[in-house]
C-alpha cells in the first residue's frame, strides 16, 4: 500500500529548489523555535511548513531543514520516512487519503477507494493521475469512523463518502 | 450525543453536551454557557488540593489504559527542580474511536481549560496538545480557541492574573499510529522518530527532555472541569455498576450500526443496551456477530457475550476483553470476520515502529498467513501457528501494539474458529 | 562493600554495584544471557528482545540489558518461557534473514547463526511466502550494506550517533519495511565508522577490505597492538597462511574500549609485503653478500670494535621498546646517540570516548623511543652521521635521506632494504612488529605487549633479538642463544 506517491505529479520539482526558510516562512519557524528548548524539536513543525509551501519534502528541502536546524540529512531522512504523511515524491494537485481499516471496511470503504480510482482517472494507488490532478492513497484510521467512509482531501476531511457519491465529490476540486 | 444525532435520553450529556454546536466554539458564548469557572476555582485551590480531588473522583485515562489520572499527576515531584510538562495526547488513532476529534471540534475551551487545571496541579508552564495530523480541522478549531484563550488572559504569562504562566502549544503529528503511545509522543514531539521508549524511567520522572511529565487523553482532561464544579463526590456518583469505574464515557459506535456515533453514557451501562437501545441496532435488519468494545486492539467478543457485558473496566475485563478507548467496531452476521482481522493485522504491520523483533516481523508475518487463507491457499496449521505467533507478540516488547495484534488475532480464531476454517476449506467465507 | 545487591541469576549468586543491569550481572556470574541490540559501549536500546530473562514474582519477562538488579532478585536465563520466547526471536529473525551463510563473510563468527544453532528451531514455518528484499549498498570507503541480512538491532546507528557523534546512519521507514539510511549524498567517510562492521552481529555491515578472503574459522587470531599512531588501541591481528588479513579491535576499556580507527583497522598491508631481506648480508668485495647469522654477528662485532666515536642511529618509533632500548646501549658504547622522525596526520577523535583518538603523531612507539634516550631532531642526527664513527639504522626506511658519506660504515637493522642503504657495511634482517613479542608504550605512557602473529620471513630474526646478540659479542650485553 502505498502512501507517498511515487513521483510523477506535476507539483513542481523545480520550486522544490528554491529554499523554503525566508522570509515569512522564516519567520513562523522562528516563532516555532521559540517554544521548544531544543532545535531538534521543531522538526516535525518545519516539515510540514516545507510541505505546505513546495507540496512535498525534497531532497533539497531535507538538506534545508538539517542546515536551519543543526541536524544531519540522515536524521531528518530518518524522521520523514518514518511519518506517512511527509510525501517524498511530488504528489497530484489533490491528494486523497480513503480510510480502509476495519471499521470503514465494513462501510464499503473499498468501493469509494475504486470509485476514486475511477473518477480521478489514476491507475493505480499512489500513482498521480495524468492530468496531474491527483493521487489516491489508502489510510490507516484516520478518526472519524462513524462518518464512514472519510476521505481526507488536501486538508478536507469529507464525512461519509460512498461510491455513488464519489464523482461530485471529485468534480469539486476541479 | 454524538453529531449527527440528537442526544438519545438514556445518555448521560456532560462532556457532549454542545456537540454539533457551533457557537460552542467561541470563547465568548462558551464562557456564556460557564466555561472557564473551574479554572477559576481551581486557581484559588492549592496544588495538591486540585489532585486531591480529581483522584477522589476516581476518574481513569480515557485514552485506552484506564489509570487513575489524579494517582498519575500525584506522580510528578512536589519540588520542582526542573521544567514540568503537560503533554495532551490528542493522537486518536486507535481504529473504530473518534470521540476526541469530536471534542477538540466541537468543545476546544473544555480542553483548554482542563489542561490549564491539570497545568496548574502538576506546576506545569508548558503544555502540548499532540493533534494528529490528519485533525485538519480540530487543529484549526483548536488554534482559533487558544488564541482567544491567549487574547482573554486565560493563556499566557499572568492566568486570570493569578500570576501563574501555562502556555498551550499544539504539536501536529504526521501520521503514526504509534504516536498515540505516550512515550512515542513525547520522542515525535522532541523531534524524532515515534518510538515507544522503555519504562522505566516513567515520564513523571524523565519525559519530555528528561523532565517530568504528565500525558492525558483529550476526554480525561474534557471531565476534570467538571469534576472541580461540581466535585469529585458527584462524578464518583456517576457509576452504575463497579464503584471503581466512575464518570461517563464518550463510546465511539461504528461499523455494522444504524446509526453510528459518540453516545455518552454513565460508567457501568449495558452494552446491549447502548447498541440496540441507543444506536438502533444493527443496520439493514442484520444481526450481530461480534464487538469489538474498546477499539481494535481489544479482544473481540461474540454477540451472547455482548449481551451480557456492562460497560466498564472491570465489566469488560470480565468478559475477556476492555473497555479500551471505548471505539466500539460492531461487526454484523455479513462481517467476514477473516477479512477483517486481516485487514486490522495490516493495520498493525503498518503501523510498527520497527523497533521489537516481534513486532516488526510478527505483525507482517500475521497478515501473510491470514492473506494467505484468504487466497484458498490456507492450512489447518496455520491456527496453530497464528496461537504461536500470538503467544511470542504478548508481553515481550517496548510497548503493546504487537500484543494489540495478537489480541484481536487469536480472540477472533478463538470465538469464530468456524469462519477460519471455512476458509481453510473451501477457500472461502462462510455464506451469511 | 555493603552497598553491592546480591542477586541470583540461573542459582549462581553474584553481587553488583546498584544500577548495574541484569545482563552484565550475569555476565559476572558466569552466565551469558544471548542479545544482539546491546553492547557494553553502547547506550541501552532494548529492542532486539533477544535478552529476555525470567524473573521470579514476575508474571512478565524482562529485557536484561535493560532491568537493573534488585535485591534478592532471583533470574532465569535458562528457564523455558526465556529459552521459548529466544526461539521465537530467532524464527522472527530468520523469516526475512537470506540463506546466505555460505557466502556471507559472517559465518563462522555470526551471532544469529550461533544462537541459532544452540537454541533457534530446526525449521522454518514461514513456507514459501517472499523474503523482503532490497539491494547491497556501497555505504562508502570500506563498508557494504547488506539490507537483508539485517536484523534492525540499530548498533551501527547508536554508534555514530552517541560514540561518533556524528549521525550519519538512520532507521528509514518503519515496521518490516525498515532498514538502515545513510544521506544519499554522503558516504561512512568518519574516521572511525569502519566500527560498524564489528559491532554488526550479523553479516549485514561488512568490509570490502575483508570481502569473501578468509573463512573466520581459517583465522588465527594474535593480541597485539596498533602501529598506526600513539594511541595504542589494543588489536587482534588475524592471519591465515602466515598472512594478515583482518585486524580488529580488542577490547581494552582502558585505552580504545571496543574501538580502533580505520586507518589502524586498514593499513596493515604492508605486514604481508614480500620484498624483505632474507638473510643476513655482509660486504665483500664491494657488494652486499649472503651470509650466516653467526658470520655476520662476527663482522659486525670487528666493525663496531674498530668504529671511532661518536656513533649516531637513526631509529623508527614503529619499533619494539625492547629493540630501542638494545640500540640505546649499543649506540652508549660509541658515546652516541640517536632520533627518530615521526609522520604526522591530522587527529580525529572519537567524540564520545574520553581521550581517545587518532593521534597526530602516527607511529606506535614515539613514548618509547624517547624513554629509551633517543629524541626528535633527525636533522641534527642525520647532519651528524657525515662525521660519524657509525650509523645504526634501526626500522627506518630512510625516504628522503641521503646515503651517508662514503668511509662512515652503516649498520642497518631493518624488514627491508632501502636504496639509501645499500651502501651499507652489514644488514641484519629484522622480523616486522607482526612477527615478534616485544612492547610499545602509548601516549600515556603505558606500556602494552604485542605477541607473534606471524612466522618471520627467511632468517629474520626479532631486532630486539639482534640487539641483544651484538651486544653480547661485544661483551656488553647477555646474549640469547643463537
Amino acid at each position: 500500500m502505498s502512501q507517498t506517491g511515487t513521483g510523477t505529479g506535476t507539483h513542481e520539482a523545480t520550486a522544490a529548489a528554491s529554499r523554503v526558510f525566508e522570509g515569512a516562512a522564516r519567520r513562523e519557524l522562528d516563532a516555532i523555535l521559540k517554544k521548544y528548548p531544543t532545535a531538534q524539536s521543531a522538526l516535525l513543525p518545519a516539515l510540514w511548513i516545507v510541505q505546505e509551501r513546495q507540496g512535498w519534502v525534497s531532497p533539497g528541502a531535507m538538506a534545508e531543514v538539517a542546515e536551519v536546524l543543526g541536524l544531519t540529512v540522515a536524521y531528518v531522512k530518518g524522521v520523514v520516512t518514518f511519518y506517512t504523511l511527509y510525501h517524498q515524491h511530488p504528489v497530484g494537485k489533490h491528494f486523497a487519503q480513503v480510510c480502509t481499516t476495519s471499521p470503514c471496511n465494513l462501510c464499503g470503504a473499498e468501493g469509494v477507494v475504486a470509485a476514486l480510482l475511477t473518477a480521478t482517472g489514476c491507475k493505480r494507488l499512489g500513482e498521480t493521475s495524468p492530468d496531474g490532478l491527483w493521487t489516491v492513497v489508502e489510510a490507516e484510521c484516520l478518526g472519524a469512523c462513524g462518518f464512514a467512509t472519510p476521505v481526507l482531501i488536501d486538508d478536507d476531511l469529507i464525512e461519509s463518502v460512498t461510491a455513488e457519491s464519489v464523482p461530485a465529490l471529485v468534480a469539486r476540486y476541479r | 450525543m454524538g453529531y449527527p444525532h440528537p442526544s438519545h435520553p438514556r445518555e448521560t450529556v456532560i462532556l457532549s453536551r454542545h456537540f454539533g454546536d457551533a457557537e460552542a466554539r467561541s470563547l465568548t458564548l462558551w464562557m456564556k454557557r460557564g466555561g472557564y469557572q473551574a479554572l477559576e476555582k481551581a486557581l484559588g485551590m492549592s496544588r495538591d488540593q486540585v489532585i486531591e480531588e480529581v483522584k477522589a473522583s476516581l476518574v481513569r485515562g480515557r485514552g485506552g489504559a484506564g489509570f487513575p489520572a489524579g494517582v498519575k499527576w500525584g506522580f510528578m515531584p512536589k519540588q520542582k527542580t526542573k521544567p514540568h510538562y503537560l503533554c495532551v495526547n490528542a493522537d486518536e488513532g486507535e481504529p473504530g474511536t473518534f470521540k476526541d476529534r469530536e471534542l477538540l471540534r466541537w468543545t476546544p475551551h473544555a480542553l483548554i481549560e482542563g489542561s490549564a487545571i491539570c497545568a496548574y496541579a502538576i506546576q506545569a508552564e508548558q503544555v502540548f496538545i499532540y493533534v494528529r495530523g490528519e485533525f485538519t480541522e480540530p487543529i484549526r478549531v483548536l488554534q482559533a480557541a487558544l488564541d482567544e484563550a491567549y487574547a482573554r488572559g486565560l493563556l499566557g504569562p499572568n492566568v486570570l492574573g493569578r500570576g501563574v504562566r501555562i502556555d498551550m502549544t499544539i504539536h501536529r503529528g504526521a501520521g503514526a499510529y504509534i504516536c498515540g503511545e505516550e512515550t512515542a509522543l513525547m520522542n515525535s514531539i522532541e523531534g524524532k522518530r515515534g518510538n515507544p521508549r522503555i519504562k522505566p524511567p516513567f515520564p513523571a520522572a524523565a519525559g519530555l527532555w528528561g523532565c517530568p511529565t504528565t500525558i492525558n487523553n483529550v476526554e480525561t482532561l474534557c471531565a476534570v472541569p467538571h469534576i472541580l464544579l461540581r466535585g469529585a463526590g458527584w462524578y464518583k456518583g456517576l457509576s452504575l455498576s463497579n464503584p471503581k469505574s466512575t464518570g461517563t464515557k464518550l463510546f465511539s459506535v461504528c461499523g455494522a450500526i444504524a446509526n453510528p456515533g459518540n453516545y455518552e453514557v454513565t460508567m457501568g451501562f449495558p452494552l446491549k443496551d447502548l447498541l440496540y437501545d441507543l444506536a438502533g441496532g444493527i443496520r439493514g435488519g442484520r444481526t450481530l456477530k461480534a464487538v469489538q468494545p474498546g477499539g481494535s486492539s481489544v479482544p473481540f467478543i461474540t454477540a451472547e457475550e455482548a449481551d451480557a457485558t456492562i460497560l466498564d473496566y472491570e465489566g469488560c475485563a470480565a468478559m475477556g476483553t476492555q473497555l479500551g478507548s471505548g471505539g466500539m467496531i460492531v461487526y454484523d452476521d455479513a462481517t467476514d470476520i477473516v477479512y477483517q482481522v486481516m485487514r486490522l493485522a495490516q493495520f498493525y504491520a503498518h503501523e510498527s515502529c520497527a523497533q521489537c523483533t516481534q513486532c516488526r516481523e510478527g505483525t507482517a508475518w500475521t497478515t501473510k498467513i491470514l492473506q494467505r487463507m484468504l487466497r484458498g491457499e490456507g492450512r489447518m496449521e496455520d491456527l496453530d501457528l497464528l496461537f504461536d505467533l500470538g503467544e511470542q507478540m504478548t508481553g515481550k516488547t517496548i510497548c503493546v501494539l504487537s500484543d494489540s495484534c495478537a489480541a484481536a488475532v487469536v480472540s477472533a480464531i478463538r470465538k469464530f474458529r468456524p469462519d477460519f476454517e471455512a476458509y481453510i476449506r473451501s477457500g472461502r467465507a462462510v455464506p451469511a | 562493600m555493603s552497598d553491592l545487591v546480591t542477586l541470583t541469576i540461573d542459582g549462581r549468586e553474584v553481587q553488583v554495584p546498584p544500577g548495574t543491569m541484569v545482563l552484565e550481572a550475569a555476565k559476572l556470574a558466569g552466565v551469558l544471557v544471548p542479545h544482539y541490540c546491546y553492547h557494553p559501549s553502547l547506550p541501552v536500546a532494548g529492542v532486539c528482545r533477544m535478552c529476555l530473562v525470567e524473573v521470579a514474582g514476575s508474571a512478565k519477562l524482562a529485557a536484561a540489558c535493560a532491568t537493573p538488579v534488585a535485591p534478592g532478585m532471583a533470574v532465569s536465563v535458562s528457564g523455558a518461557q526465556a529459552k521459548a520466547a529466544r526461539q521465537g526471536v530467532l524464527e522472527f529473525l530468520l523469516i526475512n534473514h537470506p540463506l546466505d551463510c555460505p557466502v556471507c563473510d559472517q559465518a563462522g563468527e555470526c551471532e544469529l547463526q550461533d544462537y541459532t544453532f544452540q537454541e533457534g528451531r530446526s525449521g522454518t514455518r514461514y513456507g514459501s511466502f517472499a523474503k523482503r528484499y532490497n539491494p547491497v549498498e556501497d555505504f562508502g570507503p570500506d563498508v557494504l550494506y547488506v539490507p537483508n541480512r539485517c536484523i534492525l538491532c540499530t548498533r551501527c546507528v547508536r554508534f555514530m550517533e552517541h560514540v561518533a557523534e556524528a549521525p550519519v546512519l538512520n532507521v528509514s521507514e518503519r515496521g518490516d519495511r525498515a532498514y538502515i539510511g545513510i544521506d544519499a549524498g554522503h558516504k561512512l567517510e568518519h574516521p572511525w565508522s569502519g566500527n560498524v562492521v564489528d559491532l554488526c552481529p550479523v553479516g549485514s555491515l561488512i568490509s570490502k577490505d575483508f570481502l569473501h578472503k578468509a573463512r573466520a574459522w581459517d583465522l588465527d587470531k594474535t593480541a597485539s597492538v596498533c602501529t598506526g599512531c600513539t594511541q595504542g588501541c589494543s588489536v587482534t591481528l588475524e592471519t591465515r597462511d602466515n598472512m594478515v588479513v583482518r585486524v580488529r579491535p580488542r577490547p581494552n576499556p582502558e585505552v580504545n574500549r571496543h574501538f580502533i580507527c580505520d586507518r589502524g583497522r586498514l593499513d596493515y598491508h604492508w605486514m604481508n609485503r614480500s620484498d624483505r631481506i632474507e638473510t643476513p648480508l655482509v660486504r665483500k668485495d664491494g657488494r652486499l653478500a649472503a651470509v650466516s647469522w653467526e658470520e655476520a654477528l662476527g663482522q659486525m662485532a670487528d666493525l663496531l670494535r674498530s668504529a671511532k666515536a661518536p656513533w649516531v642511529g637513526l631509529v623508527s618509533p614503529g619499533v619494539s621498546s625492547e629493540a630501542l632500548e638494545g640500540a640505546a646501549r649499543l649506540l652508549a658504547l660509541g658515546k652516541g646517540t640517536g632520533a627518530f622522525r615521526v609522520p604526522q596526520g591530522e587527529e580525529a577523535p572519537l567524540a564520545g570516548v574520553p581521550d581517545l583518538a587518532l593521534r597526530a603523531d602516527r607511529a606506535p612507539n614515539v613514548q618509547g623511543a624517547e624513554a629509551a634516550g633517543f629524541d626528535r631532531d633527525w636533522p641534527g642526527a642525520v647532519a651528524r652521521t657525515r662525521s660519524a664513527g657509525l650509523v645504526v639504522v634501526l626500522g627506518e626506511a630512510l625516504d628522503g635521506v641521503e646515503a651517508p658519506a662514503a668511509g662512515v660504515p652503516v649498520l642497518y637493522i631493518g624488514t627491508a632494504l632501502p636504496e639509501a642503504a645499500r651502501g651499507a657495511a652489514v644488514v641484519l634482517p629484522c622480523a616486522s612488529v607482526a612477527e615478534e613479542e616485544g612492547s610499545f608504550v602509548n601516549l600515556r605512557g603505558r606500556r602494552q605487549p604485542y605477541y607473534q602473529a606471524k612466522a618471520a620471513p627467511g632468517m629474520a630474526r626479532p631486532a630486539a633479538w639482534i640487539l641483544e646478540e651484538v651486544l653480547a659479542m661485544l661483551g656488553a650485553g647477555a646474549g640469547v642463544a643463537a
